[in-house]
């Protein structure tokens, strides 16, 4: 402790301890505070889990493609907020006809698997058409380069969207088939949370198996291993890595309806942002270029975020805890670079990979 | 006609100059050994003949055709195959998957067969099949680099210093294959700083030197010159 790998006293390493005590001091002390109030029943715990998940998944399914661009590419792909958003937003005018027509209502399933798949087609091509237009003429290039065109293909569909359709929010109709609760013992656990994390459940299985079982997703994983054994296999490395940014995109695409069914205030062209840099703090969380690690450290975050505030911070006297959700997350972020720069699953970069 | 020729080729890192007018050519069936010490290009050679690298000067024409400025992946569909120096396994795949990738480009359902045949040639690998890679010894890994390589069915093979960093045991295991491999029909391009054990298997050989071909004859000529004996044989 406080001395460097060379043995001598070092003000960095000292610093980073005291703030490690002081951290576990404050969770400890303010999770004792709540827990001995009893201010907040076990039901209302088991409450804040299931949104903390439901939250969490929809952060996981976006975490994903960061985490499958990162492992093929070693970049981060900084526009895939956006990616979310043109799916989210695109599925909102496919729910409003459904819903006007009345399928929506009449066949809920139908009508969800509709929207997912058209959403999850809309990302797909965006993130392919970003692939192929801003990162792939710079591969090869210094790594701020595509840093730089990534922030400009964010603001470019940023603003198309904007321009297209004004910067209002937009409601996604309410479907009758997810309203109510489910009872289960003596919880109450709404269906949206259930519909949310199982569908999200059910996406990442598919993910699972297109990796581990089929050639692509072998290829994929050869790609990501070593890109010139790859090519002296007869795989065309471009094609994996367009293939790859398009599956990063379905899975947001498909995250952007689920999120639009779950949460109330609706689609607009800035919604990308926050879910993005949320899931992408839990891409790291979990150990970015890893993928069962970006499942994990989705619901992490998300249950952190439900949890954390009304365990401790209301438990440090901090009012309003709920409205830091967003502190909670960033401090997250923070604090992995800090402690854990490999994330929760992920081996240490080596110098060759970094 | 040569299935393999090399003319002039010129390849270059940056501005190092590393192959300097390479020629030399393999015909259908043969093994050619290609000898040389550290750092005389042998390495660059094969990495321009299988397209990861492209010759600024010269070509190579293979089965007839020009294939200087062709990409390595679809090299592999034209039936060349390569070993990469330090075997280059996909350590985080199973032993299987990594043969599956071998067989990436096979359209044709016989895959199931040549993964039997190749566990046949190395039985190692079949009671390995589930385990990564990257968990095997240097010795299966090579095994592996070499059964993988040829589920592609190649008609030519490049192998580069399969025996580096083997004990004797595993380098008679491997060159035993080599010659299995040839005697099926495959035509086969070695590189080996173990001079010695190369001459043996090949029909001919090249000695590169400072990224030119310095020597060429017979493998049995070769073993008889007094200057590769001096310098690649070890022998005063
Ligand atoms: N990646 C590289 N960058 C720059 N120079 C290289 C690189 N690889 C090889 N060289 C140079 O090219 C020459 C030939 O190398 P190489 O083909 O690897 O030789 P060999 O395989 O016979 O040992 C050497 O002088 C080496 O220094
Ligand atoms: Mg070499």
């Amino acid at each position: 402790m406080f001395r460097n790998r060379s043995g001598e006293f070092s003000w960095v390493d000292f610093t980073i301890d005291v703030l490690r005590v002081l951290i576990v001091l404050a969770v400890v002390v303010g999770a004792w505070n709540t827990l001995s109030s009893g201010r907040i029943s076990l039901a209302q715990w088991v409450n804040l889990l299931a949104a903390g998940l439901a939250q969490g998944s929809i952060y996981a399914l976006i975490a994903l493609g960061y985490t499958l661009v990162y492992g093929i590419l070693l970049m981060i792909n900084f526009a895939h907020g956006e990616v979310f958003m043109a799916g989210a937003f695109s599925a909102f005018f496919l729910a409003e006809a459904l819903n006007r027509t009345g399928f929506l209502n009449e066949q809920p399933l139908l009508a969800i698997l509709l929207l997912i798949m058209f959403a999850g087609l809309v990302s797909m091509t965006v993130a392919v058409l970003v692939e192929r237009i801003a990162y792939r003429p710079l591969r090869g290039s210094p790594r701020l380069v595509p840093l730089i065109t990534a922030i400009g293909a964010s603001f470019f569909l940023q603003y198309a969207f904007r321009g297209l359709y004004g910067s209002n929010f937009k409601a996604y109709p309410q479907l009758q088939a997810l309203q109510g609760a489910l009872q289960i013992g003596e919880f109450n656990i709404p269906i949206t949370q259930i519909f949310v994390f199982s569908s999200a459940l059910v996406l990442m299985l598919g993910l699972h198996w297109l990796v581990e079982r089929t050639r692509i997703g072998k290829a994929m994983r050869a790609v990501s291993e070593n890109k010139e054994v790859a090519r002296l296999m007869g795989i065309d490395i471009d094609w994996v890595i367009l293939f790859t940014f398009g599956v990063g995109g379905f899975l947001a695409g498909a995250a952007g309806v689920i999120n639009g069914l779950f949460r109330p205030q609706g689609v607009n062209f800035y919604m990308g942002f926050i879910p993005g840099i949320k899931a992408f703090t839990a891409a790291v969380l979990g150990g970015i270029g890893n993928i069962p690690g970006a499942m994990l450290g989705g619901l992490f975050l998300g249950v952190i975020e439900a949890i954390g505030p009304n365990l401790v911070l209301a438990g440090l006297g901090i009012p309003g805890a709920n409205q830091l959700k967003d502190v909670i997350a960033f401090t997250m972020l923070v604090l992995v670079l800090i402690f854990r720069p490999q994330g929760i699953l992920g081996e240490r970069l080596s110098e060759t990979k970094a | 006609m040569a299935l393999l020729e090399v003319n002039d080729i010129h390849t270059y890192y940056g501005n190092i100059h590393a192959l300097k007018g390479v020629s030399f050519e393999v015909d259908s069936g043969e093994i050619i050994a290609l000898i040389g010490s550290n750092g005389a290009g042998k390495t660059t050679t094969l990495r321009t003949i299988s397209g990861l690298m492209a010759p600024r000067d010269g070509n190579i024409v293979y089965d007839g055709r020009d294939i200087s400025a062709t990409r390595a992946d679809l090299l592999v569909v034209r039936g060349i195959s390569m070993v990469p120096e330090g075997r280059g396994v996909f350590a985080k795949l199973t032993v299987e998957e990594n043969l599956d990738m071998g067989a990436y480009i096979r359209a044709d359902g016989d895959v199931a067969e040549d993964l039997a045949s190749a566990y046949a040639m190395f039985p190692r690998l079949q009671e390995r099949r589930k385990q990564l890679a990257g968990t095997l010894s240097g010795g299966e890994q090579q095994m592996l680099a070499i059964a993988r390589a040829l589920m592609s069915k190649p008609r030519l093979l490049l192998l580069d210093e399969p025996s580096m960093g083997l004990a004797p045991v595993l380098v008679d295991v491997v060159f035993a294959a080599i010659q299995r491999i040839a005697s099926e029909g495959v035509t086969i391009l070695l590189v080996e700083q173990n001079a010695h054990m190369a001459l043996q298997i090949a029909n001919r050989g090249y000695v590169l030197q400072s990224g030119e071909v310095a020597l060429s004859d017979t493998a049995a000529n070769l073993q008889r010159n007094e200057v590769v004996q001096k310098t690649y044989l070890g022998i005063d």
